[in-house]
């Protein structure tokens, strides 16, 4: 069998695939939930890309924190603003949209012609294959990364009370 | 180094992965400026961020950061998932806080387009 592309790569086609086309419908659809909801399957296949470079880990923490923790926070913003009932956006006809997509698709093919086209040939894996188990990711975090780690702790307590700040009526 | 795990589709190139995410970013982007929904317009940045670590993991898993005098080094190949870690952990804080924004603005003008907002005091 000498087919033109492996197994492997044509599931990996239809991983990117599916989450290039969500990423076109946050932008494209008009309705906030259906949005989200792109954006829930988008990080899920992102997810699913995740655990095709070995990074279990973080493929796990993606479906997480993302698909669990942000999206419940984005549809309840949603539901509170009552954005996606009679008060869905006009988005205005004008040149916005074709402008964007022209912009878009040159800044692609400005970006991929200089810097992808050169990595296609580099297919060879020299990270090991343990690298995305929690045990080194774990060891890594705790040792090297330990005080950007206690810093992004001091930034979420941060962010915590600052939203609370923000969403009382009065303090 | 933890339990051994089979590699998976090893026959795809780096450049796909970059691709995607490139792909990914650029959507992000230009729904950044396009669309005049806030919320729609945080779930773009979200995109953005996304891909970004996507590129990361492709980068750490294709050719790991060579630190000098330290090839061989298991640490050289876990910057790239630390990175993701903390854009994860900055994008958390970062969506709370602003739909906290998106929050108070509603409340004080009853209506939230991108393209009207243009004070920075109430």
């Amino acid at each position: 069998m000498n087919l033109p592309v492996t197994g492997e790569q044509l599931t990996f086609m239809a991983l990117a695939g599916i989450a290039a086309l969500m990423a076109v419908g946050v932008v494209v659809l008009n309705n906030p939930v259906r949005s989200a909801m792109c954006l829930v399957v988008n990080f899920f296949f992102l997810a699913f890309i995740y655990f095709t470079l070995n990074a279990q880990l973080l493929g796990i923490s993606q479906i997480l924190v993302y698909t669990g923790a942000i999206m419940v926070l984005f549809l309840f913003v949603v539901m509170l603003l009552n954005l996606g009932g009679k008060q869905i956006f006009k988005e205005r006809r004008d040149f916005k949209p074709i402008l964007g997509m022209v912009v878009g698709v040159s800044l692609f093919g400005m970006i991929s012609s200089q810097l992808i086209l050169p990595m296609l040939k580099v297919d060879q894996i020299r990270a090991d294959n343990a690298y995305g188990a929690p045990q080194s990711i774990g060891k890594t975090l705790f040792t090297n990364y330990v005080w950007p780690f206690e810093i992004a702790s001091v930034l979420l307590l941060v962010g915590i009370v600052g939203s609370i700040l923000l969403a009382k009526r009065r303090v | 180094m933890g339990a051994p795990a089979q590699p998976v589709l090893q026959s795809v190139p780096l450049g796909w992965y970059l691709a995607l995410g490139l792909f990914t970013f650029i959507t992000g982007a230009v729904g950044v400026v396009v669309r005049r929904n806030p919320v729609v317009v945080f779930m773009c940045i979200e995109l953005m961020l996304n891909s970004v670590n996507l590129t990361f993991l492709a980068f750490a898993r294709y050719s790991p950061t060579v630190v000098p005098g330290m090839a061989n080094d298991p640490q050289t190949w876990m910057t790239g998932q630390m990175m993701v870690i903390f854009v994860m952990a900055v994008a958390a804080a970062e969506v709370a806080v602003g739909l906290g924004i998106i929050m108070a603005i509603f409340r004080l003008r009853n209506e939230v387009d991108v393209d009207d907002m243009s004070a920075l005091r109430g």
